[in-house]
């Protein structure tokens, strides 16, 4: 047996054996009187990136944002259910949500990057995290943040140019480093690349690729050829309700649930 | 079945079907024909199945062309990426029984008018039985019949049980007249050929299988190939 061959089985086993970083159980959320999610229990596993697909409204990004509770920040959204993080209850009182926020990162579907230079950009979470002793270390961990987003060579000698003068691309792999650098267990990617183009958006699925298993990654898109690509798990999700969840490669090529295959072969509505 | 939101990709797949179903058509028909022309002793009707399978090969060169070009445009998943790999695969199969039906076109001029063997009485009804196994499988095929697909697998054993029983008098025929071998070892190779259209249909009922259901057959419902030589 080739190494190919050996690594692709052992990566077959990881997805067939999850290790839960993150676990959803009985998880609903509501805007007001409307349900968005219902009943939604699921496994985050460290090991796999996990890709959430369905159509606009289903509830994917809601869900999404259940996980760093990022929901918190609308006034009338209302979350039941239990979401862990290696078995911590993150909705419980004593949590703290800029700690949980730091350790469940978040790159959106815009590359945002704050109005600073690149260097502040990474810099400035591990400076209000304190996980600098000084100038020394903070740009250690930039470096090594810009290195792991797959940026540093390209801008290794302009780290003081404006964060918002980079291509599209190249601002998201920096809200990558961004994310990376407050050294988090899970990073949440919200449609990372449907804003670029071809070539940028193979490099974010390589740094993906990359990540994996040093990051527990979630990732939500409505590119079904993206998920096949970069993820090893799928959920599909269908008015606010979980339909299935499995294998990547099993999901798309064998799914045991009608309204999974009619969405992904293109029968859907 | 629901049809695709986009419409063109269901037109790419009943132009796929289509491809298949008029290549399985032309295979069927040069077997056909080729055991009337055998038994006839028919040069003319011969030579034009020969002529003939040049358009099955053309058609096979049209279903790889297509399903590539579904799998670039329309890139299916599930079901429908099932259905495009097992119709390549089908397609050359296809192909292939169609060239076992050339060469037996071919064997024509080579066995007399006057044969005394009585093996060439009963290859007719073996060619019916593998040809009705490739007729039916392509049906099954059409309407992703999985059942009908394991069905036509058991049928082989049929085919099989005709070819060694074939084989058993052709040697026969051959120990008591030398001066037939020559004849007899040609229609050795047409029951030959018969009897690997039959194994050709068995491996486009797992296809079929396989299309329909996600997952390959199971042992049990797959043809043992019975056939001794």
């Amino acid at each position: 047996m080739t190494d190919n061959s050996l690594n692709e089985l052992a990566a077959h086993q990881r997805a067939q054996t999850p290790r839960p970083k993150m676990t959803a159980r009985g998880v609903s959320v509501f805007y007001g009187q409307k349900q968005a999610i219902k009943n939604v229990s699921i496994d985050v596993d460290m090991d796999n990136v996990t890709a959430f697909i369905g159509p606009s409204g289903c509830g994917k990004s809601t869900f999404l944002r259940t996980l760093n509770r990022m929901n918190d920040t609308i006034g009338n959204a209302r979350v039941d259910g239990e979401i862990r993080l290696d078995g911590e209850n993150i909705y419980a009182p004593e949590m703290d949500v800029v700690q949980l926020r730091a350790r469940v990162g978040m790159v959106f579907q815009k590359p945002n990057p704050f109005p600073k230079s690149i260097y502040e950009n990474v810099a400035y979470g591990p400076r209000i995290h304190g996980l600098a002793g000084g100038k020394a270390e903070l740009d250690g961990i930039v470096e090594k943040s810009l290195r792991r987003a797959g940026l540093w060579e390209e801008v290794k000698d302009r780290l003081s140019d404006s964060g918002t003068a980079l291509s599209g691309g190249q601002q998201q792999r920096l809200c990558i480093a961004r994310a990376i650098a407050v050294d988090p267990e899970v990073i949440l990617m919200d449609e990372p690349a449907s804003a670029l183009d071809p070539i940028a958006t193979a490099k974010i699925e390589e740094l993906i690729h990359e990540l994996r298993g040093r990051y527990a990654i979630v990732i939500v898109t409505h590119n079904m050829q993206q998920a096949a690509r970069v993820s090893q798990r799928t959920a599909f999700f269908h008015l606010g309700e979980l339909i299935e969840y499995g294998v990547t490669s099993e999901l798309f090529t064998n799914p045991r649930q009608e309204r999974t295959k009619d969405y992904i072969t293109g029968r859907y509505g | 079945m629901q049809e695709h939101t986009v419409k063109a990709f269901d037109d790419d797949i009943v132009r796929l079907r289509g491809l298949i179903a008029e290549m399985g058509g032309r295979a069927e028909s040069a077997i056909e024909r080729a055991m009337v022309a055998l038994t006839q002793h028919d040069l003319d009707a011969a030579s034009t199945i020969v002529a003939e399978d040049k358009r099955i090969d053309e058609l096979e060169v049209a279903v790889e062309t297509l399903a590539v070009q579904i799998i670039a445009l329309r890139a299916p998943l599930a079901d429908d990426l099932r259905e495009v790999v097992a119709a390549l695969k089908i397609a050359a199969v296809i192909e292939r029984i169609g060239d076992y039906a050339k060469n037996i076109a071919k064997r024509v001029p080579l066995i007399g008018r006057h044969h005394q063997i009585e093996a060439l009485s009963v290859l007719p009804a073996m060619a019916q039985l593998a040809s009705e196994m490739l007729h039916d499988v392509l049906d099954a095929f059409a309407a992703r019949d999985w059942e009908a697909a394991v069905e036509v697998n058991q049928r082989d054993r049929a085919v099989d049980d005709f070819y060694n029983s074939v084989f058993r008098t052709l040697l026969t025929f051959m120990m008591e007249n030398p001066a037939t071998i020559g004849e007899a070892a040609h229609l050795l190779f047409v029951a030959k050929n018969l009897e690997r259209i039959g194994d050709h249909a068995t491996n486009v009922a797992e296809m079929v299988y396989f299309a329909a259901q996600g997952k390959h057959m199971a042992e049990r419902d797959r043809n043992d190939d019975l056939a001794e030589v």
